[in-house]
């Protein structure tokens, strides 16, 4: 066993009834890494989180959670591992302060008052501790709830899109807060629906359907779909977005803001197919590179919808 | 009220969005038809405050003709049903005190040779009069009922005899209860509604919030073991519900005056097994309900036949064979016998066990059921 890989698993299954949930997921994550997990609603994100943080038992596979066996060892994962639910899923009725001694009890945790006066502190939130939680905003319960799983030291966090409906300063400011966590050794899984977030870990996977489509750096994962995309600007692109549309050798067309991205697999079709475009004046067209959102769109459109 | 831009087809929009979501909501719809339905059955067949066929022992002392000639008085006025004949008191103490027979009917020694005398020999009744409503018919249809048996059979030699009022001199000893107060019946009984309601309630939201609102994925996440969840959410129902039934004790004594003749501890005893057995129930409807309007609608599904087939409302016995069976498994129906015979019989744990037994079994098939579903839910 590599001793450098926090997380360890390899042919991980789980069905909910007829439904293939996660099929086949193997994932390697090394210590102090942040490790992004991308993929859209219902892709089986949330089901793999939960398997390795011993919540759910997997049907088949096999592999290790900072060392302990995923499938007999959960106990031992659930003492280490710090997992923050999507949903808020503290206590609303209970304070800030209830709330995080409770989560110290619940990991029999030695000298529990300072351990949460620590973290109320950290959080800055020290006059405010005795406010029932359910009042707090959508961006001080996401920081409740981190600092509710950073609360016994775990070696490992498992983050579920954790920075849902939170505005950007806060997401930009929780963010911050990974990395240093992973600076000091913590290793981090965090699921995400934002690109921006995707390109600040250091490597991801991409999950659709229930497998993993793709995994890498960001680099790594944009280079393995061999995509090649052309940039175009102008009047009325809306109109050339349906002209575009669905022409052999295009395989999607996606406006961002005041730009068009097409994008193909094949260089030669690619240019083939606009080149009827390009000489019209209304649009200025530029060679660019294939971004994160390109890929995403091709691995999502690409694969196979099994759940139908 | 103001109908100014009214807009019918807005307003259809509407009925049609809640009959389709009432449709979806499958346990709301099954109340909406269940329970008309239940009630309809339970009052319109099970109920009856004029019960009949009451079982009776009767201690015959003297074996004579006009000895069975009481008996089969006592069958054909339909209100009596001679289960048992017994041969000494002790036996017909017992027989009360677990409330096996509701009557037991003493014809004393030398009954033919006093009645032929005009003697009118006492012919002695012992209710258990605990529930007033369940024997008061009866007691009242009972005198006419031996004296016209009697007389028929007066006639002749003995015609002499046949002087009014009556020949016998029935003499009716309502026991446990003899000045018939409702309260002392009441009361005792409100111990096992009160503890039903919020004991089945009370932990059924308890476990459905946690899931409602998500709270229950954290808590899983955490070490806590299942055992430790399950009990540690428990424990404060069951302070609850011994402070409520300490309430109810104290009301009934001071307020209500009615006597505590049993074992207090027994009682508590009684009331713990009681409490386990509902919060059982609780949990498993919890495990089975998906928010908390579910578990709030299965805790009515099964208070309602609990108030009304358990004794509590109507007499037990005026009841059906098959609403005695539902009856039978219901904790409320063995616990009311439990806690009547406790405060009002001065009963010892063995006159209880009778009653103790269901409430246990009870229990543990619930539990296996709550078990099975309780696993479901975390896979």
């Amino acid at each position: 066993m590599n001793t450098d890989l926090v997380i360890d698993v390899q042919n991980l299954n789980k069905r909910f009834g007829d439904k293939h949930v996660v099929k086949d997921f193997s994932l390697q994550v090394r210590r102090g890494e942040i490790f992004g997990f991308l993929g859209p609603n219902g892709s089986g994100k949330t089901t793999s989180i939960r398997m390795l943080c011993g919540l759910l038992t997997p049907d088949s596979g096999s592999g290790t959670c900072l060392g302990h066996d995923v499938i007999h060892d959960t106990a031992a994962i659930k003492r280490e591992v710090g997992y923050m639910t999507q949903r808020f899923s503290l206590w609303e009725d209970l304070t800030i302060r209830e709330n995080l001694d409770f989560v110290a009890r619940m990991y029999s945790m030695p000298n529990r008052k300072q351990a949460v006066d620590r973290a109320i502190e950290q959080l800055g939130l020290t006059a405010r501790r005795n406010q029932l939680s359910g009042s707090l905003s959508g961006g001080w319960k996401q920081r409740l709830a981190l600092a509710a799983c950073m609360l016994h030291d775990p070696k490992l966090l498992l983050l579920d899109e954790p920075t849902a409906g939170v505005d950007p300063k806060a997401r930009r400011d929780f963010w911050e807060e990974i990395h240093a966590l992973a600076a000091t050794g913590i290793s981090v899984l965090v699921s995400t629906h934002y690109m921006d977030e995707a390109e600040r870990c250091h490597r991801l996977a991409y999950i659709a359907y229930g497998s993993v489509l793709s995994k890498g750096t960001v680099d790594e994962v944009v280079a393995a779909q061999h995509l090649f995309t052309w940039l175009v600007s102008g009047a009325d692109l809306s109109a050339l977005q349906h002209q575009l549309n669905g022409k052999p050798g295009i395989d999607q067309v996606t406006p961002f803001g005041s730009t068009l991205h097409v994008v193909g697999g094949d260089r030669a079709a690619l240019e083939a197919a606009i080149a009827p475009f390009r000489n019209d004046a209304r649009y200025k067209w530029q060679e660019g590179s294939a971004t994160l959102e390109d890929v995403f769109i091709h691995l999502m459109e690409s694969a196979p919808d099994n759940f139908q | 009220m103001k109908l100014a831009g009214f807009s019918l087809s807005r307003w259809l929009g509407i009925v049609v969005k809640e009959f389709i979501q009432l449709r979806r909501d499958r346990l709301t719809f099954g109340m909406i038809v269940g329970i008309p339905v239940m009630q309809l059955l339970l009052f319109g067949f099970a109920i009856n405050s004029d019960p009949k066929s009451l079982p009776t022992a009767v201690l015959s002392q003297d074996n004579s003709r006009y000895a069975r000639t009481v008996t089969t008085a006592l069958q054909t006025s339909s209100y009596f049903k001679v289960v048992k004949q017994i041969s000494t008191e002790d036996e017909a103490e017992k027989l009360l005190a677990r409330g096996e027979v509701q009557f037991v009917v003493t014809i004393p020694v030398g009954f033919e040779r006093a009645l032929a005398r005009g003697e009118r020999p006492v012919l002695l009744v012992e209710a258990d009069a605990t529930d007033p409503a369940a024997t008061g018919n009866a007691l009242a249809a009972l005198e006419q009922a031996i004296s016209t048996a009697l007389a028929h059979d007066l006639t002749g030699v003995l015609a002499d005899s046949q002087q009014s009022p009556s020949p016998v001199d029935v003499r009716i000893h309502r026991r446990y209860n003899p000045e018939g107060i409702t309260a002392y019946n009441i009361v005792p009984g409100l111990l096992g509604v009160i503890l039903t309601m919020t004991m089945v309630l009370m932990t059924g939201l308890a476990m459905t919030r946690e899931r409602e609102r998500g709270t229950f994925e954290n808590l899983l996440a955490t070490p806590a073991l299942p055992i430790e969840v399950m009990t540690g959410k428990i424990v404060p129902y069951i302070l609850i519900g011994l402070l409520q039934v300490t309430l109810v004790l104290l009301a009934a004594r001071y307020i209500f005056g009615v006597p505590m003749l049993g074992n207090v501890f027994l009682l508590y005893g009684g009331v713990l097994i009681f409490i386990a057995a509902n919060l059982t129930l609780g949990i498993t409807f919890s495990s089975i309900a998906r928010n908390q309007l579910q578990a709030m609608q299965m805790t009515f599904f099964f208070f309602l036949p609990s108030m009304l087939l358990s004794g509590f409302m109507f007499p037990f016995r005026g009841m059906p064979q098959w609403a005695q069976a539902i009856g039978d498994v219901l904790p409320l129906t063995h616990f009311l016998g439990l806690v009547r015979g406790l405060m009002l019989k001065g009963d010892s744990f063995v006159d209880l066990w009778p009653n103790l037994w269901p409430i246990l079994l009870f229990m543990a098939v619930v539990m296996a059921l709550g078990l099975k579903a309780y696993r479901k839910t975390l896979d």
